[in-house]
């Protein structure tokens, strides 16, 4: 399976829904999709994980720099995700610290702090 | 010899291909269905790290991969073919992607020592080798 994006505007956030598998072959396509939003000025960002059959540590390294690049701008990127077995790799690697993750989009784009 | 063995040019869209055959196999291995996620997940790992090994040092050689099945474990071992340097060594003049692929590579080893308690990692000038293995449950009776 690929990797399918979608944005949408949410009052001041930007909702990405990613669906499919994020590896080596399509985080190249997420970088992208992440750095064009960032240049078109959204710097609210919220990456909406349910669709997710995989992710590896290839799509942590883009989501991290996609945290450096609108934390650059003041900006925020929150993730939702339900899912086990992609929430384990977050906390393998230590990163629940570092990306405030969410349980619906609807929570995400309340989220303030 | 291993029970299924793959090799696959250097490039990123053969991963998934290492992922699927590696988590089918063990699956036949009697690998635990609980455990398949993280067996998937650590040889793509193995799998993309020998990747950008082989594309970072020019090397042409395919990666290999081979799936074993012993007689209480099933062990995957992932080799590649890069001259391995010890971290810190590389040219100062390359930093920038250098050092954002260094940062990915760590974070591949990281999330598989994560996950697998038995990994073993060596290297050398001719390459490396990743070794992971999981307990297999005895199978059970095969209909005919």
């Amino acid at each position: 399976m690929d990797l399918s994006l979608s944005t949408r505007t949410v009052g001041d956030r930007t909702v990405v829904e990613v669906g499919g598998e994020i590896d080596v072959y399509t985080a190249p396509k997420l970088r992208e999709q992440l750095v064009e939003l960032v240049n078109d000025g959204s710097f609210h960002l919220v990456v909406d994980m349910e669709g997710v059959d995989f992710l590896d540590s290839t799509g942590l390294g883009v989501l991290v720099g996609g945290l450096k690049r609108v934390r650059a701008h003041e900006g925020s990127l929150r993730l939702v995700c339900n899912q086990e077995r992609i929430l384990k790799i977050f906390r393998i690697t230590g990163l629940t610290k570092v990306f405030p993750i969410h349980t619906s989009v609807d929570e995400a784009v309340a989220a303030t702090d | 010899m291993a029970t299924v063995e793959l090799r696959f040019s250097a490039l990123p869209e053969h991963v998934r291909t290492a992922r699927l055959v590696a988590a089918a196999v063990a699956r036949r291995a009697g690998v635990d269905e609980a455990v398949l996620d993280e067996v998937r997940l650590a040889v793509g790992e193995a799998c993309t790290r020998a990747v950008g090994l082989h594309r970072s040092s020019g090397v042409s050689a395919p990666v290999h991969v081979s799936l074993i099945e012993e007689e209480k474990q099933f062990s995957i071992e992932v080799g590649d073919e890069a001259p391995h340097t010890v971290p810190g060594d590389k040219a100062s003049g390359a930093a920038g992607e250098a050092e954002v692929d260094s940062e990915e590579d760590d974070m591949g080893l990281a999330v598989i020592s994560g996950l697998v308690d038995d990994m073993e990692v060596s290297a050398g000038e001719n390459g490396g080798l990743i070794r992971m293995s999981w307990p297999t449950t005895p199978p059970t009776a095969v209909l005919t």
